[in-house]
């Protein structure tokens, strides 16, 4: 059997009439799950106590009190949770040459014109950017989020040091939300690719439209001998 | 004439408090601002500005101030360990709203020994870095007479006070998990009378009265200091945040940072104002448009679909089982 290049272990054509490709584990589409719940949880709960207007949101978890104590908690659930994703998706959205061109073609990937676009693996480079900055912004909210725990780490920093904590918290913040919709958006936008996270599989005329490549590889390893 | 209940506060610490039935001030009517709650009605009526004064030329170091503080407020700070200081507790905690610093210093000019001995606790801001950082309504106000107060019953205790104090000085219980802090008493400024570390100087180096006045007494204290060889007698009234309604009377007026490092300049951190200001505002303002933007597109734009010819195409290649890559693809 060939090397996985642009697939993971689990990614198989599922069936052949009409085809269907399996595209996230079951155990990946739970991990994914807690994770989104988490930063769903961490998103209300943080915009209470970002802006006055969005105080109201501390309601849903029972007064200022306990939305203070639950967001950091969340938090670190958040971190756990997006690490074992980050651990089995991390070398499939490492950059390949193929982005570049993606990239200088964004128009036509909004416009949702994709022939002229360059066949990709598993994730695009949309999905690559959303993939990193939700890493990158991830590591530095829990860092800069732990220098803040009143509870736990009164005395972890000095004050200076906390109050640029709390600023790039609030901008991390802001940048992962953003970062949220966008990731949202597109998934919706984008018909036909919710169903990856919630039934696991994707048809094969999204796979052959979105992501050939990652088709090519695995309708190549279904020839090579019996299912595996 | 001090105590008259018809005065809107006290004008000393000194006199017994007012024995005619009196209402208590400092109601909702005399918030000026209060934390996280931008659109608050304006106050019904403007109290004349409080202070007091600490004259630490005056100062013995007897503690009293703290004795006094922390009966009147009933808490009962940790009793600890002696390490070879006289401070005592080592620092304020959520039971110390006042603490008495000792500094030992050697003048290079005279050669002489001082002890300075500095009251720490809450300043009171004009400018409060607390109250702009709280994001709990209605958990820090201030009074149109200059007393900054923590409602305990909405603070839900994240620290953000302490990130946003210039001075370091709100402390968190651990117990209660709310923030506290020297209430400036207040709970007795409100019935007429003056604060209990003012009113327990034995020396009258703690003083109270309406702010013009405690101004013009520590003017009158710098006077006599300067003649008493003290060139550098001052008084230290932030301005950077905006005036303090607890202000000091210092000997080295220049070298704030002598008395247990007070701060020289203090002021709202610009990383705190970015926080509170820029950050939230357009911060909010991105995100809404990010959500309004993407609904807006979702509803003007066509949704990308896949179309039954690439189901066709996705057949034929599953069923050819065709190589993974075709040669002359790769080089993209």
């Amino acid at each position: 059997m060939p090397k996985r290049m642009f697939s993971q272990p689990g990614d198989h054509i599922e069936s052949r009439h009409p085809v269907t490709v399996s595209r996230y584990r079951g155990i990946t589409r739970l991990n994914h799950w807690v994770t989104a719940a988490s930063l769903i949880v961490l998103l209300l709960s943080g915009l209470a106590l970002f802006h006055p207007s969005l105080y109201f949101l501390t309601g849903l978890f029972g007064g200022g009190q306990t939305t203070r104590w639950l967001h950091p908690f969340v938090g670190v659930l958040l971190f756990f949770s997006f690490l074992l994703l980050f651990l089995q998706m991390w070398r499939l959205n490492l950059p390949r040459p193929e982005d570049r061109t993606w990239v200088s073609h964004i128009g036509e990937v909004v416009r949702g014109e994709e022939e002229k676009l360059p066949e990709l693996g598993k994730y695009n480079a949309g999905q690559k950017f959303v993939f990193w900055a939700m890493s990158v912004l991830i590591a530095v909210l829990i860092v800069s989020g732990v220098m803040i725990w009143q509870q736990y780490f009164p005395d972890l920093v000095s004050i200076p040091v906390r109050r640029w904590a709390v600023l790039i918290h609030a901008l991390a913040a802001v940048a992962i939300i953003l970062t949220f919709i966008l990731h949202v958006y597109a998934a919706i936008w984008t018909r036909g690719t919710i169903r990856a996270m919630t039934r696991g599989t994707v048809t094969g005329g999204w796979a052959w439209r979105h992501h050939r490549k990652w088709l090519r590889e695995l309708a190549g390893r279904e020839g090579g001998g019996p299912a595996e | 004439m001090t105590t008259d209940p018809n005065l809107d506060s006290p004008r000393t610490a000194v006199s017994n408090p007012p024995v005619q039935p009196m209402q208590a001030n400092l109601g909702p009517g005399d918030v000026v601002r209060s934390s996280a709650m931008p659109d608050l009605p304006p106050p019904t009526r403007e109290l004349t500005p409080v202070a007091k004064l600490i004259d630490v030329s005056k100062c013995i170091g007897c503690k009293a101030c703290q004795s006094a503080c922390a009966e009147w407020n009933d808490t009962y700070p940790e009793i600890e360990q002696n390490v070879g200081l006289y401070e005592n507790p080592h620092d304020l905690t959520p039971d110390m709203f006042t603490l008495m610093r000792f500094s030992e210093y050697e003048n290079p000019q005279t050669g002489d020994f001082e002890w300075l001995i500095r009251k720490d606790g809450c300043m009171h801001c004009a400018d409060p870095g607390c109250l702009k950082a709280c994001p709990a309504p209605g958990a820090i106000v201030q009074y149109s007479n200059g007393i900054v107060d923590f409602i305990h019953e909405n603070c839900i205790g994240c620290g953000y006070c302490v990130t946003g104090c210039p001075f370091n000085i709100p402390r968190i219980s651990q117990k209660t998990h709310v923030s506290y802090k020297c209430t400036l008493c207040s709970d007795r400024v409100a019935v007429g009378q003056g604060p209990a570390c003012a009113k327990a100087c034995p020396t009258q180096a703690i003083v109270f009265g309406t702010k013009e006045d405690m101004l013009a007494h520590a003017e009158a204290r710098v006077e006599d200091l300067k003649s008493r060889g003290y060139d550098n007698a001052g008084i230290y009234d932030p301005q950077g945040v905006g005036g303090t309604h607890v202000f000091y009377v210092l000997h080295h007026a220049d070298q704030p940072s002598l008395y247990s490092n007070l701060p020289e300049e203090p002021r709202i951190s610009p990383v705190v104002e970015g926080w509170k200001g820029v950050t939230k505002t357009l911060g909010l303002a991105a995100i809404g448009a990010a959500a309004i933007g993407s609904v807006l597109h979702g509803l003007m734009t066509r949704a990308n679909k896949v179309s039954a010819e690439d189901e066709t195409h996705a057949e034929e290649l599953v069923e050819a089982r065709e190589p993974p890559v075709p040669p002359g693809r790769e080089v993209l």
